[in-house]
């Protein structure tokens, strides 16, 4: 445990609480932009370009209201709960590898991380652990806050993460079986090369047709574990008044929103390095290089395009703006092409990681802003009498695979 | 460090342990059951058993004691009434019970062999993948044996519960 080992961490931890915060309040506006142009509006659009300072202007707006304390509540209770939310859903990204080994030299000190926190030997079950005592910050809420509703809210958010924790586990273990290992990085690791020269080796290709149903099946308990539309019996809003924090105020109310956030973030990034192999390209290495620059260029260009045919007035200062920043990335992908290795060291699989975490993050508003919530006696059939049998055979099969076939 | 993070820990689980006794809400009991578990997680960390760590945090924790709060929260339980005890039970029980625990530790302390300091990392067996082993081989007839003893348990529950609704 030496200096240099505690300042790398320390500034990885930095970077990682920012990233983590900024991309929690964007998700917000994101959201909003996203479920607005499905219902054909125009979504945030008066605080900054876009919308784009909304976030920070809530964030302002929860700081400064003041948190009140109803009476007849559970006073400690009511305060631990929303701490206990965010706590949780924080706790579980330190055990997320982002991308590979990287080694460069500060100072002429030679310096070799993981663009991960730490790598536990049980990290898959880590998370499940956390994933499994987060349901306290909403159960507590409901209860502490001494109302009808709240009461209703955290029962059902109790009994509904109880119920979808066990096809999540039984969904998890397929990959879990195959890679052989619990420990995040190796599975990923596990999951390099590709099949016939481009079918990536990735777990969700795996045992044709048993890990894409693994997949799907860990993608509907996550939405489940996220009291997520179509599973957001806790808080929904117009039989609950709002559910588990209808008693909640300021920042209180805010950081059950950044819990559910943060999970949502955790769970899809825990998919991606399940299932869609992390941080590792899904082209054979000599194109895959190119595929970023080339995927921003064409964002530069349609930019470029809408700015000299602006549909609205305000189109011909905003987009040049985004072009801009689109062709900046490309020069810095390319730069780290033919003039700096390190850059491409850590852009392109953190590029990778993004964009994978990213689609399963606009899949999960997409499916927010289409699907209706489920009626509480669906929910909970569709859990033991479907998601529970289809995946215990899923992972018997997967069981059997891997028991049967050689390696 | 490792006897800084034991102490610390053993005392939490124990000041929960005692809180739990002593709260009269069965909400404010479960929590203080949860806080023993967690504290008891991280000492098994601490002998090197992260798979039992994780193991205790996702049943006990994670869902054994949801179930208990939940059934207190469905069941709306309030704060039990404390029956008025008598002045010399309360003057003369603290005394005793640490008495009697004294004599308890020291005969079991007695009884066992002279064991060695654990420190952390000295013990790697504590993985999934060991932990596996032992349960499949070593003690596979126990294991087998509780599983069909849960199942008795579960068929028992749902028998009574049935019993019930007709």
């Amino acid at each position: 445990m030496d200096l240099t080992y505690i300042v790398v961490t320390l500034v990885k931890l930095a970077i990682l609480f920012g990233v983590l915060m900024t991309t929690l309040a964007y998700l917000q506006w994101i959201e909003r932009k996203v479920i607005a142009h499905i219902q054909l509006r125009p979504g945030p659009y008066r605080v900054g370009w876009h919308g784009l300072l909304q976030p920070l202007a809530d964030v302002i707006k929860l700081i400064t209201k003041e948190g009140m304390i109803p009476s007849h509540v559970h006073k400690v209770v009511y305060i631990l709960a929303p701490f206990l939310a965010v706590t949780l859903a924080l706790v579980s990204i330190c055990v997320i590898p982002f991308g590979p080994q990287i080694s460069f030299s500060v100072a002429g000190r030679q310096i070799s991380t993981w663009l991960q926190m730490t790598d536990l030997r049980i990290g898959a079950i880590f998370v499940l652990a956390v994933s499994a005592v987060g349901v306290y910050g909403v159960a507590l809420a409901g209860w502490s806050s001494n109302n009808k509703y709240s009461l209703l809210g955290g029962l059902r958010s109790s009994a509904q993460m109880i119920s979808y924790e066990l096809p999540m586990a039984l969904a998890l273990v397929c990959p879990l079986l195959l890679a052989n290992t619990l420990s995040f990085r190796d599975i990923v690791l596990w999951q390099g090369g590709f099949y016939f020269g481009f079918i990536p080796h990735w777990n969700v290709f795996q045992v044709f047709p048993l890990q894409i149903i693994a997949f799907i099946l860990f993608l509907i308990a996550s939405f489940a574990e996220t009291n997520r539309i179509p599973f957001d019996l806790p808080e929904a809003e117009n039989e609950l008044v709002a559910g588990f924090h209808t008693e909640y105020s300021s920042m209180n109310f805010a950081s059950f929103f950044m819990a559910e956030y943060c999970n949502m973030v955790t769970v899809t990034c825990v998919s991606t390095l399940l299932f869609l192999g992390g941080w590792l390209p899904p082209f054979p290495a000599p194109w895959s290089d190119y595929v970023a620059p080339a995927v921003f260029l064409l964002a530069g260009l349609v930019s470029m395009w809408a700015a000299l045919n602006p549909a609205r007035p305000k189109d011909k200062y905003t987009f040049p703006v985004v072009a801009l920043a689109s062709f900046g990335l490309v020069a810095l992908f390319l730069a780290g092409e033919f003039a700096f290795p390190i850059i491409n060291q850590i852009a392109m699989p953190l590029f990778w990681f993004c964009a994978k975490t990213g689609g399963l993050l606009f899949v999960w508003i997409w499916v927010r802003g289409t699907l209706p919530r489920f009626r509480y006696d669906q929910l909970m059939r569709f859990a033991w009498t479907f998601m529970f049998p289809v995946g215990v055979v899923v992972m018997l099969a997967t069981g059997a695979v891997v028991a049967l076939l050689p390696r | 460090m490792d006897t800084a993070l034991f102490i610390v820990f053993a005392v939490i689980a124990l000041l929960c342990g005692i809180n739990l006794v002593v709260q009269t809400h069965p909400i404010s009991s479960a929590l203080s059951l949860i806080g023993v578990m967690g504290a008891l997680a991280v000492l098994y960390l601490l002998l090197g058993a992260e798979f039992l760590a994780a193991a205790q945090m996702i049943v006990y924790a994670g869902a054994i004691m949801v179930l208990f709060v939940f059934v207190i929260m469905l069941l709306n339980a309030g704060a039990e009434r404390v029956t008025p005890t008598r002045q010399l039970v309360k003057v003369m029980g603290v005394p005793l019970m640490a008495v009697f625990l004294g004599i308890v530790a020291f005969i079991i302390q007695g009884l066992l062999p002279r064991s060695e300091l654990v420190w952390f990392g000295g013990f790697q067996g504590g993985g999934p993948r060991e932990v596996g082993i032992a349960l499949f081989t070593r003690y596979l007839l126990p294991f087998e044996v509780t599983s069909v003893l849960i199942l008795i348990a579960i068929i028992g529950a749902i028998v009574l519960a049935q019993r019930e609704i007709d």
